[in-house]
């Protein structure tokens, strides 16, 4: 009887020893978050930007001891800017690598994709640049880091018809032109309605998508220009922004305000080249080195990215993309800290009611994880000259026009294109 | 229909066209007269694009001067890409599919190199020319689109000349007809093969640079140019340089007249739409023989 009890407790102190030791181990090993990413392809600028910044703040919370105790661990998997690759991604990352932690890709397109995938594991999901990303999924535990508020379709341009209605006379035809992709057509769609709306009642003389691989766009601003309209719209992707804009100018189009949701003019590539020819274009935004914006860290945080820009081949100034994504993975660390783990449900709890102090200021999420409430930027570009990046670094560049909170400055009108 | 939009839809059409001729023709070399399926062919295009933006921001070398400068480096280097693929597939008969898979890769490894080198930023070019627009009354010619619609003609016109006027020419309109026959009068098929796929490599290299003239590159975007070329060289009659002219100023101007007058959204359904009207008229496409 003697022996038996002791071979018992020899089995339970041997039990005891393995699980203590695994324990320990689990308490060792590293945090592991998981996402893809857009390090090639057409969204790489952005993705590749995002990427160094959540490396930035790696090193960071490493070098103080981790989060819960734990390093920090990324595991991520380049998504080449194709939505087709990001549900295989995901299911590796939740399925095979079985991460702790997912986070989404760059932009809408990926972050949509991955949607099906993240709600099938009821995965806590915060999601980096998605517009509308969750307007058909209503799925409760989706949070977006993008500031267009409870109507993401209308936010994009709501600051530019905002600016528009108070001008003198008031504005009474538009122009509405952007790609035909996803984020072109729902900026325009938010356009259109605006533009209907009682109290802009904009008359649209001008309104088509062009496709995403169009060469030259003097023939779209032409017939633009013949119709003369008070306000031109546009909603288009870096290198269109670029062929629009040159062509602008080639073509002489002038209005009263004139461009509203045009991708690539927050980036330092399509700054440097424009330059002064910036001087009076409206734009949406989401940060601009405006008195208004100096939020706790924020400068901290562009110096040790601007740092290491240039040698990871992305934006030099990095006002677009790393702000708000060093804020989401602060509002990562505040509610893992504050739920002492990785419970989903919990999480997503914590989110809901929770107002985050980032380096972008204070977020507060609403029901189905956009912002409540939005705070999309409508800046301008003022007192611009020459081509010298740098000058982007100042305040006074891009005066923030809407909303008013945060306005720094005011309208210029018209828009007129000086030929060179 | 305004006068003004008219006029200018056309010669932004012929602009177009030009430009579209110097992409073009190098796939018109090996995909129409070699019967080499080049996918990577819009990959060698940005990697002109960005020769063009190398030397032109770090040693303020004109786009053009850079394209020529790189011609030669492109001329070699597509000589040794014909070489493998000839030793790999070609010579074992397995060219159609394998041969695809190879472009595709070589169109990967191209794309992944240049966003390694360069990073994933747009990349521009300045030159003198490029801000500056010519106006004529109420049409006007920025010289961002003369000078590649220029420059691509002038580019097809010796290519022309040199397949038209010497013998290793002739050897290459020769071996796109019939290569054992070149072979029954003396010629090396191969060795004709390996330097016109040189000559459309080097093509792929001057369109990048007049690309990078026209509007902002990145890595990835050569993919874009992939329907749109092989849809030319179609149309143009698969082997004929100036069916690919042809082919480029139809395509241009149909773009240029439906985004002035039908709206922007339909140019792609009009070009494609000819495309496949031409080729229910005309199978041979419109030069074809």
């Amino acid at each position: 009887m003697k022996q038996i009890s002791l071979v018992i407790l020899r089995t339970l102190a041997a039990f005891a020893c393995i699980f203590i030791s695994e324990s320990l181990y689990a308490q060792q090993a590293p945090i592991r978050i998981g996402f893809g990413m857009a390090l090639s392809g057409g969204l790489a600028a952005g993705g590749k930007a995002a990427l160094l910044t959540y490396q930035i703040w790696q090193e960071e919370i490493n070098a103080r001891g981790g989060l819960l105790g734990r390093k920090i661990d990324l595991v991520y998997y380049d998504d080449q800017s194709n939505p087709a690759t990001v549900p295989g991604i995901y299911s590796k990352l939740l399925d095979i690598d079985k991460v702790d932690l997912v986070t989404s890709g760059y932009a809408t397109g990926p972050i949509v994709a991955a949607m099906p995938v993240v709600i099938a594991h009821k995965k806590t999901f915060l999601a980096f640049f998605a517009l509308d990303a969750n307007g058909q999924f209503k799925y409760d535990r989706y949070f977006t880091m993008q500031p267009s508020g409870p109507d993401p379709a209308v936010a994009q341009a709501i600051g530019f018809f905002n600016l528009a209605k108070n001008i003198t006379p008031k504005p009474q035809t538009i122009a509405i032109v952007g790609a035909d992709a996803e984020f072109g057509q729902v900026a325009m769609s938010g356009a259109r309605q605006l533009a209907k709306r009682e109290d802009f009642n904009f008359k649209i003389v001008y309104d088509q998508s062009y496709p995403p691989n169009t060469v030259d766009f003097t023939s779209i601003v032409r017939s633009i220009k013949v119709l003369n309209p008070d306000l031109v719209y546009i909603a288009s992707y870096p290198p269109d922004t670029a062929g629009m804009l040159r062509a602008i100018y080639e073509v002489g189009l002038s209005a009263k305000l004139l461009g509203g949701g045009m991708v690539g003019l927050q980036f330092a590539a399509l700054k440097q080249q424009f330059g002064y020819q910036l001087n009076n274009i409206v734009d949406y935004d989401y940060y601009a080195p405006e008195p208004t914006m100096k939020f706790p860290g924020i400068d901290s945080v562009l110096e040790k990215y601007r740092t290491r820009a240039a040698a990871a081949g992305v934006d030099v100034l990095g006002l677009y993309i790393p702000p708000y994504a060093y804020a989401e993975m602060q509002i990562l660390e505040q509610t893992v800290t504050a739920v002492g783990g990785f419970d989903d449900a919990k999480m997503a709890d914590y989110l809901h009611k929770t107002v985050f102090k980032t380096v972008v200021g204070n977020i507060k999420f609403g029901p189905y994880g956009e912002w409540d409430p939005g705070r999309e930027l409508t800046v301008q570009y003022q007192n611009i000259k020459g081509n010298d990046v740098q000058q982007f670094k100042e305040s006074g560049k891009q005066v923030i026009l809407d909303p008013p909170e945060l306005k720094s400055g005011n309208l210029i009108v018209p828009f007129t294109p000086t030929k060179q | 229909m305004s006068q003004e939009l008219l006029f200018n839809a056309l010669i932004t059409g012929l602009f177009l066209g030009g430009f579209y001729a110097a992409v073009s023709v190098g796939i018109t070399i090996a995909f129409g007269m070699l019967d080499i399926v080049n996918i990577a062919h819009p990959a060698f295009i940005m990697l002109g694009a960005f020769i063009a933006f190398y030397l032109n921001s770090n040693f303020g070398i004109d786009p053009l001067v850079a394209s020529l400068i790189a011609i030669l480096p492109a001329f070699i280097g597509g000589r040794l890409f014909y070489k493998i693929y000839y030793y790999a597939f070609e010579r074992h008969g397995e060219e159609s599919l394998q041969g695809l898979a190879f472009f595709f890769g070589i169109l990967f490894i191209v794309e992944v190199g240049l966003l390694l080198v360069f990073g994933v930023d747009y990349r521009f070019v300045e030159a003198n020319y490029i801000r500056k627009t010519i106006d004529l009354g109420y049409i006007s010619l920025p010289l961002r689109l003369v000078i590649p619609m220029i420059a691509g003609l002038t580019i097809v016109a010796a290519i022309h000349l040199f397949t038209s006027r010497s013998f290793l020419g002739r050897a290459i309109l020769a071996v796109s007809q019939d290569p054992g026959a070149l072979r029954i009068v003396g010629g090396n098929p191969v060795r004709v093969k390996e330097i016109a796929f040189g000559l459309s490599i080097a093509t792929a290299v001057v369109a990048g640079a007049l690309l990078i003239i026209i509007q902002p590159v990145e890595p990835s975007l050569g993919r874009e140019y992939i329907g749109r070329v092989f849809a030319i060289c179609v149309l143009g009659g698969m082997t004929s340089l100036s069916g690919t002219v042809v082919a480029s100023f139809v395509v241009g101007i149909a773009e240029a007249l439906t985004t002035t007058f039908g709206g922007p959204s339909w140019a792609p359904a009009v070009a494609f739409g000819l495309l496949i009207l031409t080729l229910i008229v005309r199978p041979e496409g419109i030069f074809g023989r």
